[in-house]
């Protein structure tokens, strides 16, 4: 870069000094497309993103109606304070997203990690498996709900009905019981979030170089030293971006526990709670701004830590 | 025949929302939110329309099939009687509840579709629709005492016609009954005393579910009106009336007693899980709406059904009924169209009752004077409970601010059915939180 060269726009002498002719070459389409390629997606991000997000932060210390713009009416912290103070559904659904959280960490992704691994060794039909188990990250919403309906249901589910309880007073409640449908929420959203996790391992595992896996070989360890203290590491770029993953996932998680029973009776999560704040007949949209901000604020820890890494390496390299 | 869209409304939270509805939904949201200084400019733009216009349009949110063309039925028939042509926009159920606020702020049309309660008389309230005193001069006659208090404004106008309603009560299999020798209570502690009864016979006395978090509201809002009566429920649920007082917390109090004869499994349950159970003579009775009866599609067990109203408890006999009744509307921008208000006169009428019951006769006419020779026995009772009681509730997710009924009572009903406790406290903590924004 410390040679200018012709084609650099930043790069070449003082302007002064510079031909008047590239000047005006530059100048006119490039600059053009220049701004528009910088002006655009800068719209784009301004509407969808910063608008919103600094509007919807405003709306969190005012109480509005939603109706004609003069009912805003500013209310300081008092929509936090009802928050943490006076709204019950808010202290569990951030244990539950904790929970959530730790699950997805603990189960959800050794086992994607797990099942990467095993289609990896190049085992006949693994491309079939692979397929399979990607599915559930596929489906909508709708299909989901009816999956595990099917599983759960407490009169004709086949979980009951394996368990031989099915239509006795002992069968058990899997969704209406507010002590297990966390437990059977969490299932249900390991079996797609351990898909998720297993696709992007495989492509890290891909991208290992083989040398690596032959040097620790003649080294003389063994596979699981291998894998733990040569692999592993080496996929550091692919584990940062599952611990981001794993962490926003449990973050946003929502549908599953939607689709059951709209976040309620056990089954609270923040991202629910917003939602019944703001969309539909129960829109409180002060509260529901303020349970937005909160999820925010959450959520800007674990990106950050994603972006200071990502950034970090890239000045290193 | 399809259920009241309430009801469908509730019952689609077991997976009739797909991702993209919600998406949709939020998205337009986000952008109404952010379109809002656009839109009050808009409403402040759009000139009267010409009060000789002989045209309508109708906002409706009755998309099912059946009521759709119950309401196109009326259309014609009205636009044949007068020469008055009526657009009808037709937008599903959901999105037009959902959306209502900025319907009404944007470019409404002249009259639509909604719902006695709370919510007609917050839009009034907030001068966004106009009142309709001289249809009601031509029409109050059609209507009951308790028809014409639903549709009255906080500020007295008149605002809605009534077009039909459906009752909240108890529904039973007459066989069953006769086969183990029930008889119908009157009173409360007949109730319980039938539900031991049924009990030791081995059924679920009182079937109930609540697993959407709204069924409930019902035998919530019966109990307190027979214990506190018919205005304390009004008052209560425009929070004119604290929560956090005995009146209240005795409501939960006596459900208490009724809380070990009803399911115990309802948090895990539909309505329409429950309606099996009564079908199959698992259980002995179901407090419901009258949608419940279109479950049944063998005739042989809808024949079965039978009805009674909820049992006197403490005051006012079982003067007051939950009836939510679902009917016509005029906007701010209608209420300079007289067509516009010629066609909620023609609703009001007998004559056009009995067009939109012709199609659609799952509900019961609100009006007086409209046929009731196709009714079955069942309607029969039912529409007798209704022209008689002395007040009609409109059940609580209609007559209370919608987010107390959403984000409040939903949660705390289903953790009362849990573990049979409640914070009144907290109760009014959220209610004076929640009415205050609005």
């Amino acid at each position: 870069m410390s040679t200018p060269s012709k084609t650099s726009p930043n790069g070449g002498p003082p302007r002064a000094a510079a031909p008047a002719g590239r000047v005006r070459r530059l100048s006119r389409r490039d600059k053009w497309v220049l701004s528009l390629m910088v002006g655009l997606p800068t719209l784009i991000q301004l509407v969808l993103v910063w608008i919103p997000t600094l509007l919807s932060a405003a709306l969190s210390f005012t109480r509005w109606n939603g109706l004609s713009l003069e009912d805003i009416k500013p209310a300081g912290l008092s929509n936090y304070e009802f928050i943490a103070q006076n709204y019950p559904p808010f202290w569990p659904a951030v244990q539950h997203n904790v929970l959530w959280l730790v699950f997805l960490a603990l189960i959800a992704t050794p086992l994607g990690l797990l099942l990467a691994i095993l289609l990896d060794q190049n085992i006949r039909g693994s491309k079939i498996y692979q397929s399979i188990f990607f599915t559930p990250v596929m489906l909508s919403l709708a299909l989901i709900g009816v999956i595990w309906q099917l599983f759960y249901n407490r009169d004709s589910g086949l979980l009951n009905f394996l368990l031989g309880t099915a239509g006795t007073p002992q069968a058990v409640d899997w969704f209406g019981d507010s002590g297990v449908n966390i437990w059977a929420a969490l299932i249900a959203a390991t079996w797609r979030h351990a898909g998720y996790v297993m696709i992007l391992y495989l492509a890290g595992l891909k991208g290992v170089d083989p040398t690596l896996r032959e040097a620790a070989q003649i080294d003389g360890a063994n596979a699981v030293q291998t894998f733990f203290r040569v692999i592993f590491p080496a996929m550091r770029p692919v584990n940062v971006i599952i611990i981001v993953i794993t962490v926003i996932e449990s973050l946003r998680a929502f549908d599953i526990v939607y689709v059951i029973n709209r976040g309620t009776n056990g089954l609270e999560l923040i991202s629910a709670l917003v939602i019944q704040n703001l969309v539909g007949e129960g829109q409180v949209i002060g509260v529901g701004s303020a349970l937005a901000v909160i999820l925010l604020v959450i959520s800007l820890v674990p990106i950050t830590f994603y972006l200071s890494r990502a950034f970090g390496k890239d000045k290193e390299a | 025949m399809t259920m009241p869209e309430d009801a469908l409304r509730r019952a689609s939270s077991q997976g009739g929302w797909d991702r993209r509805t919600l998406l949709k939904t939020f998205g337009a949201g986000a952008i109404a939110m952010a379109g809002a200084p656009l839109l009050a400019a808009c409403t402040g733009g759009s000139g009267p329309s010409a009060s000789a216009s002989k045209t309508v349009s109708f906002g409706s949110g009755s998309s099912d099939e059946v009521p759709k063309a119950a309401y196109k039925a009326v259309t014609d028939a009205f636009t044949k009687k007068s020469g008055i042509t009526v657009t009808t926009n037709v937008v599903p159920h959901n999105d037009f509840q959902n959306k209502i606020n900025t319907y009404l702020q944007g470019s409404p049309d002249d009259t639509f579709t909604w719902f006695a309660g709370y919510r007609m008389q917050y839009y009034a309230g907030k001068g966004l629709l106009a009142p309709i005193d001289d249809v009601w001069e031509k029409i109050g006659g059609n209507y009951s005492e308790a028809m014409k208090k639903a549709s009255t404004g906080a500020d007295g106008k008149m605002y809605f016609v009534p077009n039909y309603n459906y009752p909240w009560g108890f529904f039973y299999r007459k066989s069953l009954w006769a086969e183990k020798g029930y008889e119908v209570p009157t009173t409360f502690d007949e109730l319980t005393a039938l539900a031991k009864k049924m009990k030791t016979d081995g059924l679920i006395p009182i079937e109930f579910a609540d697993k959407d978090g709204w069924p409930a509201m019902g035998t919530f809002d019966y109990l307190n009106m027979r214990l506190n009566g018919y205005q304390f429920h009004m008052d209560l649920t425009a929070h004119k009336e604290s929560w956090d007082q005995k009146k209240v917390s005795d409501v939960f109090d006596t459900w208490k007693e009724l809380l070990p004869f009803q399911n115990p499994n309802a948090l895990g349950m539909t309505w329409q899980d429950s309606a099996k159970n009564l079908g199959a003579k698992k259980s002995g009775m179901y407090l419901l709406g009258s949608f419940l009866t279109q479950q049944y599609t063998d005739k042989t067990v809808a024949a079965d059904i039978d009805f009674f109203p909820f049992p006197e408890l403490a005051v006012e006999g079982r003067d007051a009924v939950e009836a939510p009744i679902d009917g016509l509307l005029l906007s701010k921008k209608g209420g300079q169209n007289q067509s516009a208000k010629d066609f909620l006169a023609y609703l009001g009428t007998p004559e056009g009752q009995d067009v939109y019951a012709s199609v659609d006769s799952s509900n019961i006419a609100a009006a007086k004077g409209a046929d009731t020779s196709k009714f079955s026995p069942l309607t029969k009772k039912m529409a007798d409970v209704i022209s008689n009681a002395k007040s009609i509730s409109q059940f609580f997710d209609r007559d209370a601010l919608p987010a107390m009924a959403n984000n409040v009572m939903i949660p705390a009903l289903q953790s009362f059915i849990k573990d049979g406790n409640v914070d009144v406290k907290n109760l009014e903590a959220q209610a004076k939180s929640l009415y205050a924004a609005q």
